[in-house]
């Protein structure tokens, strides 16, 4: 069965194809920063600000490690927030461009 | 059919010859199994092997093209892939290596598991699924997509040989060193007995044996630590202040922490001893080593090409994001279990015992296993820690077979397809191509493994880490999201990045350098005379914190009272013991006397091997670079150049096709027909 021509440029150029990189995008990218900004205070703040991690807050249980710990917490939390908004809505949006791409052909 | 069936067999019976001679030779070395428990240990690792032995067979069946071969035809599903990436991730280094750190030093042990698992956020949310859509075996289908394929494939199959060979050296290495020290098998035979299991599961059943030994030797590795964890953590009712109090109020840690902080110790009550031990600073020392090293992992995870590769098993980028969730799932939950295991260790066997069998506290989490099944001449005990080996064998196994499918993919599908038959081979020619190179890649990896027998390997997993970070990672990132980025930028940014990351570790501190190590010798042997106080001193430059070419800031230390020479220590506790009756003081004095020898003839040693010379393996008397990790530079520099070139000249087909690479990566449009 011969494959119905896609034109590239014209699904790119395309609003709902705009938009819905321009949505991922945007929130990949602060999950990302946060994410970053987040795991790397571990090192600066082991490395430059040890007396605030020594705080000790339960028990023998110490800031630094209610702080790492927390890194595990953050990391499950940013994929399921991810995985939740990418099955719900950013597949859904990208299935809908799939199965109109071969009517795209903007302006020829 | 039956012609493999009988090779397998054949496979089968030449490993139980090389597991089963030295176990009823009667001068086998001593392990860390008793003698009279070796059988027990003999049949776990059969029936592991065994186990991992059926499952190939019945991958061969499965096996019948290349699609098979390199990505088990995208049968996998998403919870099976998520397995199977934590079975990749979970080498011998995360599960041994880090329980060691954590039970020899505390809290810093525990930011090495952070690290490995944040690296999974950047491949979660802006690696797997392009790669997904883009690829199909290898890291070259993604960067040949819109750059000239023949030179990405080039330079990505380089890329992947050089990191895989980096990683898999380091495992080959510590697998031979484990099976010595746990149950006494010589190194070379172990190092053989490890490449040939690995051949066998890759030639015979490929990507299909390969991903489901990972899968159960993941499931294993988890149900084992499991056990451990329960085991150590109920006597406290599961509560996490009252475990950590036993650790903080246990003797043999606050003696350990004593230990590593030497003079500053003196003022210091038990209790914040124990303490120090949940702080940080006991092992990390230098900050922007330590941020360094992070950057390597978070950056490095997701340009590892063993890992990359099991995206494409998946049928689609649905489930690539599924698996990548499991598997940060997985893994997370595993080095959550981990901070159990090292502090576990550390109060039952006790750092002491755990840093004088391997002074890398490799041997932490076996230790335990035995502690907690009964102890050294118990059954049970026995069986816990040849489980716990088992296991650890098959992980090393099976990310070897990882590693060796990715290299070997590299060769066979980017270099002699794709570069040099140009992409016109017929299935038979690519089958036998994979083979013939998985076979070659193995037999490399075997010999490395032997020759590189005695040697630090330690900083081989950081450095493979660190390559792929500063080279693998730029050069997918911007080809997946920069619509400038070309060829040559990808080619030059690769061969900077890597190179500039090698070439940091041959000059840092990583290397072994003969003059130092003479004069630490001697000053074991002869001792060393007082040393005065030292001023604080103010930095010359940015520059100088990174290179020792000048003055990086130091703060000022204290006055260090001369060290006394081992031998002179012997002479004193000697006297010491004419004195003394009490028979347990006297058994702790002859314990010390033991360390001192000990400690004795490998200074003498060190001043026979290294006296001769005077410079390091590239010819330097002192480390040039201050830091063990180089990420800190050489990723920035990897992704510098990446753009730099890319802007220097401009390539048609890049630009060309950045539309269609942009819309597929973000929709998954004609994912069944990734063909390039």
């Amino acid at each position: 069965m011969p494959k119905p021509k896609i034109h590239w440029s014209a699904i790119s150029d395309d609003a709902r194809f705009k938009a819905l990189h321009g949505d991922k995008n945007k929130f990949l990218w602060c999950m990302m920063l946060f994410a970053l900004i987040f795991y790397f205070l571990l090192p600066i703040s082991t490395a430059y600000f040890q007396p605030i991690l020594k705080i000790k807050i339960w028990g023998v249980i110490n800031l630094g490690l209610i702080f790492a710990l927390s890194q595990f917490a953050i990391a499950w939390m940013i994929a399921i927030i991810y995985a939740k908004r990418a099955n719900t809505e950013f597949d859904v949006r990208a299935k809908a461009l799939v199965e109109d791409a071969h009517n795209i052909k903007g302006v020829l | 059919m039956n012609f493999k069936a009988k090779q397998i067999a054949g496979f089968i019976v030449i490993l139980a010859c090389l597991q089963g001679a030295p176990v009823f030779a009667s001068t086998a070395s001593a392990g860390a199994v008793a003698d009279e428990y070796r059988w027990l240990t003999f049949i776990v690792f059969s029936s592991i092997i065994a186990a991992t032995m059926y499952i190939t067979w019945w991958a061969s069946k499965r096996v019948k093209s290349t699609a098979d071969f390199y990505a088990a035809g995208n049968s996998i599903s998403g919870l099976q892939n998520g397995w199977a990436i934590a079975g990749d991730y979970l080498s011998a280094a995360s599960f041994l290596g880090i329980a060691g750190l954590i039970s020899l030093y505390g809290y810093d042990g525990f930011m090495y598991s952070v690290g490995f698992l944040m690296g999974y956020i950047a491949v979660l949310l802006v690696i797997a699924e392009p790669c997904r859509n883009i690829g199909k075996y290898t890291l070259g289908d993604i960067l040949a997509f819109r750059n000239n394929p023949k030179k990405a494939r080039m330079i990505a199959a380089l890329s992947t040989i050089t990191v895989s060979i980096f990683y898999l050296t380091a495992q080959m290495v510590g697998g031979g060193v484990l099976v010595k020290t746990l149950i006494g098998i010589d190194y070379e035979v172990s190092v053989i007995a490890v490449g040939t299991l690995m051949l066998a599961y890759v030639v015979f059943g490929g990507m299909v044996a390969t991903t489901y030994v990972q899968i159960v030797k993941a499931v294993l590795l988890v149900i084992a630590s499991l056990v451990l964890v329960t085991l150590v953590w109920m006597p406290y009712g599961f509560s996490l202040p009252a475990f950590l109090q036993a650790v903080v109020d246990d003797s043999k840690v606050q003696a350990q922490v004593a230990k590593l902080l030497g003079a500053t110790a003196s003022t210091m009550t038990p209790e914040e001893l124990g303490q120090r031990f949940l702080e940080p600073g006991l092992f990390l020392k230098d900050p922007i080593d330590q941020i360094s090293l992070g950057m390597a992992l978070v950056f490095g995870t997701a340009g590892l090409p063993h890992i990359l590769m099991r995206f494409f098993t998946v049928p689609n980028a649905q489930e690539a994001r599924k698996s990548v969730v499991w598997a940060m799932a997985i893994i997370g939950g595993f080095y959550v279990l981990t901070l159990f295991l090292g502090f576990g260790a550390a109060i039952h066997v006790g750092p002491e015992t755990i840093g004088s069998i391997d002074k890398g506290g490799n041997m932490a989490a076996p230790l335990l296993a035995q502690y907690l099944g009964g102890g050294e001449h118990s059954l049970l005990g026995n069986f816990m820690l040849a489980f716990v080996a088992a296991v650890a064998f098959a992980t090393i196994v099976a990310v070897v077979a990882g590693l060796v499918l990715a290299s070997a993919s590299a060769i066979a599908h980017d270099l002699y397809v794709n570069v040099i038959k140009e992409g016109k081979a017929t299935q038979q020619q690519q089958m036998k191509a994979a083979k013939i190179a998985s076979i070659a890649v193995g037999i490399v990896a075997i010999f490395i493994g032997i020759l590189a027998k005695g040697q630090n390997v330690a900083h081989l997993v950081g450095m493979a880490f660190a390559v792929a970070a500063s080279s693998n990672l730029p050069a997918i990132f911007l080809t997946l999201y920069w619509k400038k980025c070309n060829t040559t930028g990808v080619v030059m940014g690769m061969l900077i990045g890597a190179g500039s990351a090698i070439l940091l570790v041959l000059v840092s501190p990583n290397m072994t350098y003969p003059l130092k190590m003479v004069a630490d010798a001697k000053i074991v042997l002869e001792g060393a005379p007082n040393k005065a106080e030292f001023e604080a001193k103010i930095s010359e430059g940015l520059i100088c914190e990174f290179f020792t070419t000048c003055q990086k800031a130091e703060p000022a230390k204290p006055a260090v009272e001369s060290v006394i020479s081992a031998p002179q220590k012997i002479a004193d506790l000697k006297e010491l013991l004419m004195r003394i009756r009490s028979q347990e003081a006297v058994a702790g004095i002859n314990k010390q006397i033991k360390e001192l020898e000990k400690s004795i003839s490998k200074a003498q040693d060190d001043i026979a091997k290294f006296g001769s010379q005077t410079t390091s393996m590239i010819g330097l008397e002192k480390p040039l670079f201050r830091l063990k990790n180089p990420g800190i530079i050489s990723i920035p520099l990897g992704f510098l150049m990446v753009i730099l070139f890319s802007l220097f000249k401009r390539d048609k087909r890049a630009e060309d096709l950045w539309e269609e690479l942009y819309v597929r990566q973000n929709t998954g449009l004609h994912v069944e027909d990734v063909s390039h």
